[in-house]
């Protein structure tokens, strides 16, 4: 019988088979940012232990830096010391840092398939949930806690068990309007937020074919949110243009990349191989999503009400009734009644170019309501000089967004841009938990889009019939 | 790290799914560089209210929960963010094991633990345990019924006895790697350095940018 993709890169990266099942796996890239890294190199050093593989090591700030155009000088001391602590780490274990002031800092997971670090067939951790987002190139990415990350770091390695493999198929092509956000929050609903846990999900058929790479990103991005440690997309043209087509530092050249190639061609799915479980999602009925709860499970399409406490499929009536008093909304509400406070377009979900573009092609000549505070973020440093390169940042500053710096920003408000207690937010990150944004913050999660739509009508609008 | 084998300790219920670890500790907690601390912050914004003072309304600040060391929770706990702070709070905040239930429902299994957060219980000598939902459900009316209600949770016979007017007691499972580790409270990358030799021959043949 034929191999999935995911069982190739295992299987090429399995180091020794241990007891219980358990399998030592060797890992290729370890992606390093400040907040979940400190304790580790601390640990390091209690130990006297080195890192084995600083050339498989990257490192970036960005959950933690301010996005204004004073960032360099962090007022929050206690924000100044961890990205202090970054810096010392990575100049004390000799690995490379894409700081802060530098042109290539960003989101750790933008920037990482920016200079060509991200690659298929390739493992890549990193401590934080959404490495998911790699797995876009037919890579296996996934996010480890702290004590794993001193793990890799000591031994280039991780203990695991091998997961399950979740077959998701998108059949027929996604309606005008409607994104790759749209799909990912759709299948959310759908199998709920622990529906993945313990699976890699696959995401194939002709509507994840038909995505761009910046698509497919924000899909296996939010892998995690359906519980899944990874997501994977099999690597075909759309992915060695995206790596062959611009500069990436690096990403292999000439005879390297002739090889590479051969190999990455080899690592699809085969016809025959067998899934652990299997879902198929016809692409074409899927409506603009927008969340209407406290977990990216709690989803509807932006033409449906709000639910009753006993009619959302998958919850408690007490989780129901939970979510909507945080989130002030009566059932039977629509999203569109609704007037929204901030709307932040960017976090890793959202926040390359082609987002950007997105955004900006639904502002262009338009202005932001005035009650709503727009707040528009680069993914990264590049992003951001492509964006002004293309003259995006000027039609943003027309509409009356706030430009900024790369960074995650409000995507879970751990620098100075937060949600204030009980304001309404439309955005493009991945997590709408209660007090994500900030303490009390409401967030409801969109497409670019949809969110810049938002921003013009001041409340939710069905990006499909407005835009008309 | 210590080592797990038993634990006895009064039980406290949070009736709520899908907690995530924003929740168990939120983003202004995680500028620390440091391993300690993280305790009185567990569920911050749930926990106080917005002058400082412990929340009344908060299931956990009840004073019958007073001393507790064991969490009785819902399905698909520690969901969301990897941060490993969410255990450390836990386990500084004096949780020795925490309960959730497997529920199996439409030919759907649904956890009781998100993946990453129950990896990080295990390398920090906190005990997750997966119960069926029913035994959860007879935990939480327990709980509600005897005030101070205590449980003994045993690793090494992998049963959960909660010291009701009756005994309840119920079998659990673990993966046997996971219950090695707590058992003897072993340091994985000590263990992971044994195979050393392993690493380096992989590392000769192994091209890292394919
Ligand atoms: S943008 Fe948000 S989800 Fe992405 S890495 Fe940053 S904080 Fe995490």
């Amino acid at each position: 019988m034929g191999k999935t993709l995911f069982e190739k890169i295992w299987a090429a990266h399995v180091v020794r088979e241990m007891p219980d099942g358990l399998s030592l796996i060797y890992i290729d890239r370890h992606l390093v940012h400040e907040v979940t890294s400190p304790q580790a190199f601390e640990g390091l050093r209690l130990a006297g232990r080195q890192v084995r593989r600083p050339d498989l090591t990257f490192s970036t700030m960005d959950h933690n830096v301010p996005t204004t155009a004073d960032r360099l000088a962090i007022a929050d001391p206690i924000s100044r010391a961890q990205v202090e602590a970054l810096e010392t780490n990575c100049r004390d274990f000799g690995i490379t840092l894409y700081g802060l002031g530098d042109a290539r800092q960003g989101i750790v997971h933008v920037i990482g398939p920016e200079l060509g670090q991200t690659l298929p067939g390739l493992t890549i951790v990193c401590g934080d949930s959404h490495t998911s987002t790699h797995g876009a190139f037919g890579a296996l990415a996934f996010g480890i806690g702290t004590s794993e990350v001193e793990h890799v770091l000591v031994t280039q390695t991780l203990v695991q068990r091998k997961p399950g493999t979740f077959k998701i198929e998108f059949t027929g092509r996604l309606a005008p309007h409607v994104w790759s956000k749209d799909m990912v929050l759709k299948l959310i609903g759908l199998i709920g937020t622990a529906g993945g846990t313990g699976y890699v999900l696959e995401y194939g058929g002709e509507a994840v074919r038909a995505l761009s790479m910046e698509a497919r990103m924000s899909i296996c991005n939010m892998s995690i949110e359906a519980g899944a440690r990874a997501g994977m997309i099999a690597p075909d043209e759309t992915t060695f243009d995206y790596i062959t087509g611009t500069e990436r530092p690096f990403a292999p050249k000439g005879r390297d990349l002739e090889r590479a190639l051969d190999y990455w061609r080899t690592l699809p799915s085969d016809a025959d191989a067998a899934h652990d479980r299997a879902l198929t999602i016809d692409t074409a009925a899927i409506a603009p999503q927008v969340t209407w709860g406290t977990n990216p499970g709690m989803v509807i399409d932006i033409d449906q009400p709000v639910p009753a406490p006993d009619a959302a499929a998958g919850y408690s009536r007490d989780d129901v009734e939970k979510a909507l008093d945080y989130m002030g909304l009566a059932p039977g509400v629509k999203l569109s009644d609704v007037p929204l406070d901030v709307v932040f377009i960017g976090s890793c979900t959202n926040s390359r170019i082609e987002d950007l573009r997105q955004a900006a092609a639904v502002l262009d000549g338009r202005r932001k309501a005035e009650h709503v505070e727009l707040l528009v973020v680069p993914g990264s440093e590049q992003v951001r000089q492509q964006a002004e390169a293309e003259g995006l940042d000027r039609i943003f500053k027309a509409a009356g967004a706030q430009w900024r710096f790369a960074g995650c920003s409000m995507c879970l408000g751990m620098n100075p841009d937060q949600l204030r207690p009980q304001q309404r937010c439309a955005s493009t990150s991945n997590r709408n938990f209660e007090g994500r944004q900030g303490k009390g913050g409401r967030t409801h999660l969109v497409s670019p889009e949809m969110a810049a739509a938002a921003a013009v009508a001041g409340k939710f609008v069905d990006i499909r019939t407005w835009l008309e | 790290m210590t080592p797990f084998t038993t634990h006895t300790g009064i039980v406290a219920t949070l009736n709520r799914a899908n907690v995530d670890t924003d929740a168990i500790i939120p983003k202004q907690f995680l500028k620390s560089i440091k391993r300690t601390g993280y305790g009185p912050n567990a569920f911050f914004d749930w926990r106080y209210t917005a002058d400082g003072q412990p929340d009344p309304d908060f299931e956990l600040n009840q004073p019958r929960f007073e001393g507790r060391s064991i969490l009785v929770t819902r399905n698909n706990f520690g969901c969301g963010s990897s941060r490993e702070h969410a255990v450390w709070a836990l386990a500084q905040d004096g949780y020795r094991v925490i309960i959730a239930p497997r529920i199996q429902r439409d030919g759907k299994r649904l956890p009781g633990f998100a993946d990453i957060f129950r990896s990080n219980t295990t390398k920090n000598g906190v005990l997750a345990v997966e119960l069926p939902e029913e035994a959860v459900d007879t935990i939480f009316t327990l709980v509600a019924e005897n005030p101070g209600l205590k449980a003994t949770v045993d690793l090494t016979t992998l049963k959960a006895a909660f010291h009701g007017p009756g005994p309840t007691e119920f079998d659990f499972e673990i993966e046997p790697g996971a219950r090695e580790q707590l058992l003897k409270g072993l340091d994985d990358i000590d263990l992971t350095l044994h195979h050393v030799e392993a690493i380096d021959r992989f590392e000769a043949h192994h091209e890292t940018w394919l």
